[in-house]
């Protein structure tokens, strides 16, 4: 099991147990963290699972490719370090994981 | 006296209700009567990732089975809704029992329609709509299985995607004269017709299936082009709303449950969501019944807002997503009346294309495969009936809204 933390715009931090291989969307969702409409159940067409990546974690995933890049540029709440849940799949590698949500996805 | 809520089906939009609810801080009783033995799940991935084995069931659920117990939601899977007293603001089920509401929320969604000819039942015939039929289907799979797809239509051709690939000898029958008729226009149909064809799926159109006939353990499908041998035979001919128990309870049928901008029936008491329902669409001026996920999921939000008292009428560009191979093909709006049809980008390149359909210089509708900023850029377009400069448009390298000649509410027609 990976830890991920996602911190809600009101401060509270949620920790779930993410199960490698599905998406950070998918553990969010499974975990019952709220802030992430998903509303395209997972299939980059929707843009509204947006999710900040702490800095120090930024580098450390794998980069968006050109759809989830096209896809950001939608999200009413975009950042610097913005990334769609639904294209970050877990592992190992990212145990401890912090991200925080937008005040909303629409 | 807490006001309760009773929802019929439990299909995606009955997962959207209960994820709204919640959000919403909902604090009175919630039943969900499902006819499946399975809690709310996602349907799109049955006839792509979940067919494939890529994924379980777990992952398919709109909530894991946590979340009913912390909402204090009564799901009651397996069991078959036949009939609501709105007088008496009761609903009864198959085996007996009944659950009177405050409120009621019909999603009952559509079911698969039936391949009518002669010879066609369970034993000649499968189709794909739930976790089931598809657990069934894909015992079938292994290579070489000779599988005859009837319908050239989003189920159909995605099921082939996934059987060619798993060494499965594919022929796909379409009655009309191209494939995704209702879905997509003639330049979207014959890209993927010539995609299909790369990957080994024999594709025939203007080939309705007369007959179906045993043969040992095989079938025979019989159509106007000529007979086909099939090991499994699987239908994807349409969905029919299952508007019948709102029907027989009086309510107001027309191209199924019929509802306004803020999912209510002809009832105050009860609400449609979904699959199941006519609705007003306030962005094209007309009714329409929509089979997608987009529209069960904004009605479930529509629904559930006006339930709690803050309603916020439905008004939303219709979307659809069909995965088949790589191909991402993402439609948005309604084309219906388009007078201009443009093509931008290359669709034989590898940076995807679109086909856009304008009427009086705004976007109506666009298909795009392997475009998500195209398909992202158009459901704002259309929505705000931006007027868009076609000599534009047509430059892939343009950012699709920048193609707008302005961003003025064109002129109601």
């Amino acid at each position: 099991m990976v830890k991920i933390f996602f911190e809600a715009p009101d401060g509270n931090r949620h920790v779930v147990d993410a199960v490698e291989g599905v998406s950070l969307m998918e553990a969010a969702v499974t975990g019952m963290v709220d802030g992430l409409d998903a509303d395209c159940g997972g299939n980059c067409a929707c843009a509204t699972c947006m999710v900040y990546v702490s800095p120090e974690w930024v580098s450390r995933l794998t980069p968006p490719d050109k759809a989830e890049e096209a896809m950001l540029a939608f999200c009413p709440h975009l950042g610097e370090n913005s990334r769609l849940a639904c294209q970050i799949f877990v592992s190992e590698e990212l145990d401890q994981l912090e991200v925080s949500l937008p005040p909303s996805q629409q | 006296m807490e006001k309760s809520i009773v929802i019929v089906g439990g299909g995606h939009a009955a997962g959207q209700l209960l994820t709204s609810l919640a959000q919403k801080n909902w604090k009175g009783p919630v039943s969900v009567i499902g006819e499946e033995p399975y809690l709310p799940y996602q349907r799109p991935p049955l006839s792509k990732k979940y067919l494939a084995g890529e994924l379980g069931i777990e992952r398919l659920y709109v909530k894991p089975a946590e979340f009913y117990a912390r909402q204090g939601i009564q799901f009651v899977p397996d069991t078959r809704v036949i009939s609501i007293d709105r007088d008496r603001r009761d609903v009864c089920t198959q085996d007996g029992r009944h659950f009177s509401y405050s409120t009621l929320v019909l999603a009952t969604g559509s079911r698969p329609r039936p391949l009518v000819v002669p010879g066609a039942g369970p034993a000649t015939v499968s189709y794909l709509r739930t976790i089931d039929d598809v657990d069934a289907i894909r015992e079938r799979f292994v290579a070489g299985l000779r599988l005859v797809i009837v319908g050239g239509g989003y189920i159909g051709l995605e099921l082939a995607a996934v059987a060619v690939r798993a060494g499965l000898q594919v022929v796909v029958l379409e009655g009309g004269d191209r494939i995704m008729a209702r879905g997509v226009g003639p330049a979207t149909s014959e890209f993927f017709m010539r995609s299909h064809c790369r990957e080994g799926v024999e594709i025939r159109t203007a080939a309705k299936v007369l007959e179906l006939r045993q043969a040992g353990g095989a079938v025979e499908v019989v159509c106007e082009n000529g007979i086909h041998e099939a090991d499994l035979v699987v239908a994807g001919v349409g969905a029919i709303p299952n508007d019948d128990l709102a029907r027989q309870a009086g309510l107001e049928i027309g191209n199924g449950i019929v509802v306004d901008e803020l999912c209510r029936t002809s009832d105050a008491a009860v609400y449609a969501v979904g699959d199941c329902t006519d609705h007003p669409n306030a962005i094209f001026g007309r009714r329409i019944r929509l089979e997608s996920v987009q529209n069960a999921v904004e009605q479930a939000k529509t629904a559930v807002s006006a339930i709690v008292g803050s309603p916020e009428p439905y008004r939303q560009v219709p979307w659809f997503w069909s995965d088949q191979y790589e191909l991402k093909l993402q439609i948005a709006g309604l084309p219906d009346g388009y007078e201009q049809a443009v093509v931008r980008g290359d669709p034989d390149g590898s940076e995807g294309f679109a086909m856009l359909y304008l009427r009086g210089g705004t976007l109506l509708a666009a298909e795009t495969v392997n475009r998500a900023a195209d398909f992202m850029a158009a459901r704002q377009m259309i929505a705000a009936r931006v007027l868009v400069d076609t000599a534009r448009l047509i430059d892939p390298s343009i950012p699709l809204q920048a193609c707008a000649v302005s961003a003025t509410v064109a002129a109601e027609r």
